[in-house]
C-alpha cells in the first residue's frame, strides 16, 4: 500500500579510520583495552599540551573523498567545536567547519530487486575530526557514579554527510550497505559497527501530499548514534509513522512555531525514538580555527598521488566482471559484496581456469557457504586457489563430475589433503574409454527394454542407464554414460 | 666570594674554571630568596633539596672531566606556567593548586639538557593575564626598586627574581607584552621571540596565537646565552618553526655596522610619561653616537592593536580554559553542598508554583561546572573568558574575532613594509614606570592600555626585546624597547648588546 508522502533522508556517517595512531598524538587506537590505559597528555587535554596532526589519517580521509568524487580543497584548517562535557576532556572537539578538506561528491547505489531506481546520493562534504571519550553510567551502586574512559578520545573519525536525497528506509540502507562495502575496498576503515568503528545519525521528514497541490514539510528529526543498518532501518521507519501521526493530529511542518529541528535517540529494545534536547537549548558551538594547528594545503600533485593508488571501487569492478567474464549482474553483486578478500580469490581462480562463469559459481556457492559454516576468514581457509584450480580442471578434463568434485572438496578440507591425495582416499579412479565402452555395450544387452524406449524416442529413458553404471562402477562419468549408450543405439539402427 | 651583581656569563666563567661550583651558587641564590623574597614574593615556590640535587649532579659531572652543558649549572627561575614532571603547576591559579604535571615542556628538557638549575616556579598573573601581577590568586609579586609598586605582569615574577639577584636567568611567557613591560618596569633585560621560535610545548596556553616563551636576564649577552638553549623546533608544536638556531651567545657581542633604526611618531604622543619619553629619547641618541640613523616609520594600524589583541587574546583564551571544569583534574566544588542546594532551588520553586521555573534549575552537572569555575578563577580570568565567549558566539563571531583577525593582517603588513626601510624599530616599552599595587586594579581598561606599545609585536608574531634605559626621579627603571623582522633575535640581541657596552643601566641594582 503506499503512503500518502515521501519520506525525506539525509544521512551522516561517524567512520573511524584505520590509523595505528590516534588524530593528534602518539597514542594507540586498538579497541577494547582496559579504561584510559590509551591516553597520554596529548589526548587528554592536560595543561600545555598540543595536537600534532596524524598524516596517514588525513591520507586515508583524502582516499575516502576522492573514491566518493568529492572536491579537494586547497587549503584546509581545524576547527574547534566547544562544548562542556565530562567525555570531553579540552571542552572542545578539534574538527573542520566551514573549510572541509571534501565536499561535493557523490556515491551511486541501486536495488538489483529494483525496488527504487538506481541514483546518485549526493555527498555534502567529509571531514575529519576527533573522537571523544566514552561515560559509563553506573547506577546499580545506588551512588549514581559516572566514570569516564578517554581511551577514544583523539580516534580520528571521516563524518561523511549526504545531501537529504534518500527516500526510504530500504535506499538508506543501500547508501549505508554501499558506503560500507566502498570503505571496506578502500581499507580505510574495518567497519565494524559494534566497536562504533562506524556509527550513524539520520536526519527524517516528511513531504506530505496537502490540499491544494502544496507540500507540507514536517520538521526535521536528527535521530542520533545508531550503530547497526537494521537500526537505521527500524528507527526510520518508526520515525516517519510517528511524524505522520504528528502530522495528522496537529499539522506543525517546518519552520513555523514549534517546527524546528529536534534531536532523538533510537532505543534499539524497545523500537521508538525518544527526544533528546531541543536544538533551540542546544549549546552554540562557538567554532574558531585552532590556533594550535596549522592550516593543512593539499597539491594537485598529492591528490594525483592518491588518485593513482585507488582500488576500483565495486561499481568499476560489477562492470568489468559482466564483461570480461560474462557473468550475470546478480553474480556480480553477489561477488562484489562478498569483499575484497574474495574477489582477489576469484580473479585468481578464474585466471588459473580460464573460466570466470565456473570460477564464480565456486566461490559464491561452495566457498562462501563453507566459509560462513567454518567461520573463518578466507584469509585462513586452507583450500588455496590453486588447489581449488586443480580440481575444477579435472571436471573439465571430464575425470569426474561437479557433484564427485564436491565431495573431494570436502575430503580436502576435513582432513586437509592436496587434490590428488583426497582422490586416491575417496578411490575415485579414471574409467577409460575402452572400458566404458564394454561397460555400456553390458547395459544394453541387459536392458533391452530400455533400448526399446530410446529408438521410440523417449530419450529420458536413457537415465536408467545411468543409474546401474554407477552401482557397478561409482567412478564412472554419469554424463559420459548416459552419451555414450545413446552413441552406441545410434549405431545400432533401427 | 661575593656573587651579587654578577651576570650570568661571568658565572658560567667562574664555574667553569673551578672557582666556584654550581652547588655554592645555588646555595647563594637560595639564601637570598629566603631572605628577602617574603617582601617581594617573587617565588611561588621553590624546592631547595632538589635543586640542590640537581647542582650537585652538574658538578660531579665537572669534576669527572665529562662534558657539560651550555647552562653548567647556573641556576634558572621558571614561571609557573611551564609543565615540569611532578612538579606543581598553579599557573597563578585557585583552580590549579593542587594539579601536579604528569610530563615535561619541551624547553624544559632543553634546559635539563643544558645542564640548568631549576630554581623554583616564579609568580605571575593568573593564567597569564594581566600586566601588574597583582593577578595572581596566592600573593601579587613587588617591584624590587620599590615594594609599593608593582613588578609588572605577567611575568612579574620572573622579571623580579631577576632585578632582585634571586637568579642569573629566568623564562617568562609573552602573549601582550608580558615579558618585556615586567623586565622594563624591573630594570633588566627581557625578550620575546619570534612566534615560533621557541617550542610552546608544556606552556599552559593563554592565547595560542600569541603566547611565546623567552628569556629575561640582566643583559643581552645573558638573554643570548638563555634563548640559545630554549629555541629550536619540536615536533610536538606544530607552529614551532624548523630552521637553525643560530649561536646567540657568539654572536651577541659583534655590533652592527650601519644600524638603521626606525621610530614611530605615534609612540611619542599623548599618554607617553615626560620622563619616559627623554630616557627613550636619549637612548636613541646613544645609539646615534655608536654610529646608527635613525628615521621615521609608519605604523598606521597600531592605534587598534589593542582593540584587536583585547577580542583575540580573550577569544582563543575562553577556549584554552574550558578544560578547567572540575571533572578530570584541579579544582572540583563540592558536591554534598552543591546537591542539596539544587535540591532546595527546586523544592522552593514548585512550592511556590513555579514548575517550569523548577524544570531549568541546573542538574548536578552542569552546576558543578558553575561552581567549580566559579571558585576557581579571578576576576580578570572570568572577565576575559566572558568577552571571549561572547565574541566568539553565533551572531558575534563576524563582527568581532573575523574583524579582528584582519586587522591583525594589516598589523602584520604594516611592520613588513617599516622593516624594508630600517633594521629594527626603536620605542618605549610601556607609557609610564611602575605603578602603585592596587592603583589600576579596578580600572581593567587602564590596565590594558599599558600594553599600547607592545601587544603589536605579539600579533604581527615578531620578536622585541626591552631593556633598561633609564631611571624616574623616584628611581624606577625605564625601558627601551627594540622589535625586528621574524627570526631575527641574533640582532635584537646585538643591538641591545651594543647598547649595553655603551650604557650602565644594566648593572643598576635596588638595595634590597
Amino acid at each position: 500500500m503506499s503512503v500518502p508522502y515521501t519520506t525525506i533522508i539525509g544521512l551522516e556517517v561517524h567512520v573511524q579510520l584505520s590509523t595505528a595512531t590516534k588524530l593528534f598524538c602518539g597514542c594507540g587506537t586498538r579497541f577494547g583495552g582496559a579504561p584510559n590505559t590509551q591516553t597520554c597528555p596529548v589526548c587528554i587535554g592536560m595543561p600545555g599540551v598540543l595536537p600534532v596532526m596524524n598524516g596517514r589519517a588525513f591520507e586515508l580521509a583524502l582516499r575516502t573523498a576522492l573514491a566518493l568524487n568529492c572536491e579537494i580543497a586547497p587549503y584546509t584548517k581545524w576547527d574547534r567545536k566547544q562544548y562542556f562535557y565530562p567525555d570531553l576532556p579540552k571542552g572542545y572537539q578539534i574538527s573542520q567547519y566551514d573549510l572541509p578538506f571534501s565536499f561535493d561528491g557523490w556515491l551511486a547505489i541501486s536495488d538489483p530487486k529494483e525496488r527504487f531506481p538506481a541514483k546518485k546520493v549526493g555527498i555534502i562534504r567529509a571531514h575529519l575530526e576527533e573522537d571523544a571519550g566514552k561515560s559509563m553510567h553506573d547506577e546499580a551502586t545506588g551512588r549514581a557514579d559516572s566514570r569516564i574512559d578517554l581511551n577514544r578520545c583523539g580516534t580520528p573519525l571521516l563524518e561523511i554527510v549526504s545531501q537529504p536525497d534518500l527516500r526510504s528506509a530500504l535506499e538508506a540502507k543501500a547508501y549505508l550497505t554501499e558506503l560500507k562495502l566502498l570503505l571496506e575496498y578502500l581499507e580505510v576503515s574495518d567497519c565494524n559497527m559494534q566497536e562504533g568503528s562506524l556509527r550513524v545519525d539520520a536526519n527524517v521528514n516528511l513531504h506530505i501530499d496537502a490540499p491544494g497541490e502544496r507540500l507540507a514539510k514536517t520538521p526535521i528529526v536528527e535521530i542520533k548514534n545508531m550503530n547497526s543498518f537494521r537500526a537505521v532501518e527500524r528507527a526510520i521507519a518508526y520515525e516517519a509513522d510517528r511524524q505522520y501521526d504528528l502530522w495528522r493530529e496537529r499539522q506543525i511542518e517546518l519552520g513555523q512555531p514549534g517546527g524546528h529541528k529536534t534531536t532523538r535517540g533510537w532505543d534499539d529494545t524497545a523500537g521508538v525514538t525518544r527526544p533528546q534536547r531541543e536544538k533551540e537549548e542546544s549549546a552554540d558551538y562557538r567554532y574558531f580555527p585552532d590556533p594550535d594547528l596549522t592550516p593543512v594545503t593539499v597539491t594537485r600533485e598529492q591528490i594525483a598521488a592518491v588518485r593513482d593508488q585507488l582500488p576500483e571501487p565495486p561499481p568499476a569492478l560489477r562492470a568489468r566482471f559482466e564483461a570480461q567474464f560474462g557473468l550475470t549482474p546478480y553474480d556480480c553483486e553477489v561477488l562484489v559484496s562478498s569483499g575484497k578478500p574474495m574477489v582477489a580469490y576469484f580473479l585468481e581462480l578464474a585466471g588459473l581456469i580460464g573460466d570466470g562463469k565456473t570460477a564464480v559459481n565456486w566461490v559464491t556457492q561452495d566457498l562462501a557457504r563453507t566459509l560462513n559454516e567454518r567461520q573463518v576468514p578466507l584469509a585462513e581457509f586452507p583450500i588455496r586457489p590453486p588447489a581449488l584450480a586443480e580440481l575444477i580442471q579435472r571436471v573439465q578434463a571430464g575425470e569426474f563430475n561437479t557433484s564427485k568434485a564436491r565431495e573431494v572438496f570436502e575430503a580436502m578440507l576435513a582432513q586437509d589433503l592436496s587434490v590428488a591425495d583426497a582422490i586416491a582416499k575417496l578411490g575415485i579412479t579414471r574409467v577409460d574409454e575402452s572400458e566404458l565402452v564394454a561397460l555400456c555395450e553390458k547395459l544394453l544387452a541387459d536392458n533391452p527394454r530400455i533400448v526399446a524406449d530410446v529408438k521410440a524416442g523417449k530419450l529420458q529413458a536413457a537415465g536408467g542407464f545411468v543409474g546401474q553404471a554407477k552401482k557397478l562402477n561409482p567412478n564412472v562419468n554419469p554424463a559420459r554414460v548416459r552419451e555414450l549408450c545413446l552413441e552406441l543405439i545410434a549405431k545400432m539402427g533401427s | 666570594m661575593d656573587l651579587t651583581q654578577s651576570t650570568a656569563s661571568s658565572l658560567l666563567e667562574l664555574l667553569g674554571t673551578g672557582q666556584l661550583t654550581s652547588v655554592e651558587l645555588t646555595r647563594h641564590y637560595l639564601d637570598r630568596i629566603a631572605t628577602h623574597d617574603a617582601r617581594i614574593g617573587a617565588f611561588l615556590r621553590v624546592d631547595a633539596d632538589s635543586s640542590l640535587a640537581q647542582a650537585r649532579a652538574i658538578d660531579a659531572k665537572r669534576q669527572a672531566g665529562q662534558p657539560v652543558g651550555l647552562l653548567g649549572g647556573l641556576p634558572v627561575a621558571v614561571k609557573d606556567v611551564i609543565a615540569q614532571r611532578g612538579e606543581l603547576l598553579t599557573c597563578g591559579s585557585r583552580m590549579l593548586e593542587n594539579f601536579r604535571s604528569p610530563y615535561d615542556a619541551g624547553i624544559i628538557e632543553r634546559l635539563t639538557a643544558a645542564d640548568a638549575v631549576l630554581l623554583g616556579r616564579t609568580n605571575m598573573d593568573e593564567f597569564a593575564m594581566g600586566g601588574s601581577n597583582e593577578n595572581s590568586a596566592y600573593f601579587p609579586c613587588r617591584n624590587p626598586w620599590n615594594t609599593a609598586c608593582i613588578p609588572g605582569g605577567s611575568s612579574g615574577g620572573a622579571a623580579a627574581a631577576i632585578a632582585a639577584d634571586f637568579a642569573p636567568l629566568s623564562i617568562g611567557t609573552d602573549t601582550g607584552g608580558s615579558i618585556r613591560q615586567p623586565a622594563g618596569l624591573c630594570g633588566v633585560t627581557g625578550l620575546k621571540p619570534t612566534y615560533g621560535r621557541v617550542s610552546r610545548y608544556g606552556l599552559v596556553a593563554f592565547a595560542s596565537s600569541l603566547d611565546q616563551i623567552g628569556p629575561l636576564a640582566h643583559t643581552a649577552r645573558d638573554a643570548a646565552l638563555l634563548l640559545q638553549v630554549i629555541a629550536g623546533h619540536d615536533p610536538r608544536d606544530s607552529t614551532s618553526v624548523n630552521a637553525a638556531v643560530p649561536p646567540y651567545s657568539q654572536t651577541v657581542t659583534q655590533p652592527l655596522a650601519g644600524l638603521r633604526l626606525g621610530i614611530v611618531p605615534e609612540h611619542f604622543a599623548a599618554g607617553l610619561d615626560g620622563e619616559v619619553a627623554a630616557a627613550v629619547k636619549s637612548a636613541i641618541n646613544v645609539y646615534e653616537t655608536l654610529g646608527a640613523s635613525v628615521r621615521e616609520v609608519e605604523l598606521p594600524h597600531a592605534q587598534y592593536a589593542v582593540a584587536t589583541y583585547y577580542i583575540i587574546a580573550p577569544c582563543e583564551a575562553s577556549s584554552n580554559l574550558a578544560r578547567y571544569d572540575g571533572v578530570h583534574y584541579g579544582r572540583r566544588a563540592e558536591m554534598g553542598p552543591l546537591t542539596a542546594e539544587l535540591a532546595a532551588e527546586r523544592k522552593e520553586l514548585l512550592a511556590a508554583g513555579r514548575a517550569a521555573d523548577a524544570a531549568k534549575v541546573d542538574n548536578n552537572l552542569v552546576r558543578m561546572y558553575r561552581q567549580s569555575r566559579a571558585e576557581g578563577f579571578g576576576t580578570e580570568v572570568k572577565r576575559r573568558i566572558m568577552i571571549g565567549a561572547y565574541a566568539l558566539s553565533a551572531g558575534y563571531y563576524d563582527a568581532y574575532y573575523v574583524k579582528a583577525l584582519k586587522v591583525r593582517r594589516l598589523i602584520r603588513q604594516d611592520y613588513d613594509r617599516a622593516f624594508e626601510h630600517v633594521d629594527l624599530i626603536v620605542g618605549p616599552v610601556s607609557p609610564t614606570t611602575a605603578f602603585p599595587i592596587g592603583q589600576k586594579a579596578n580600572d581593567p581598561l587602564a590596565m590594558y592600555l599599558d600594553d599600547l606599545y607592545t601587544v603589536s609585536a605579539n600579533l604581527a608574531g615578531i620578536g622585541g626585546i626591552a631593556i633598561p634605559c633609564g631611571m624616574s626621579a623616584a628611581g624606577l627603571p625605564i625601558g627601551l624597547q627594540l622589535t625586528a623582522p621574524p627570526f631575527q633575535e641574533d640582532r635584537l640581541l646585538r643591538a641591545a648588546h651594543m647598547f649595553q657596552t655603551a650604557t650602565d643601566w644594566h648593572t643598576r641594582r635596588p638595595k634590597m
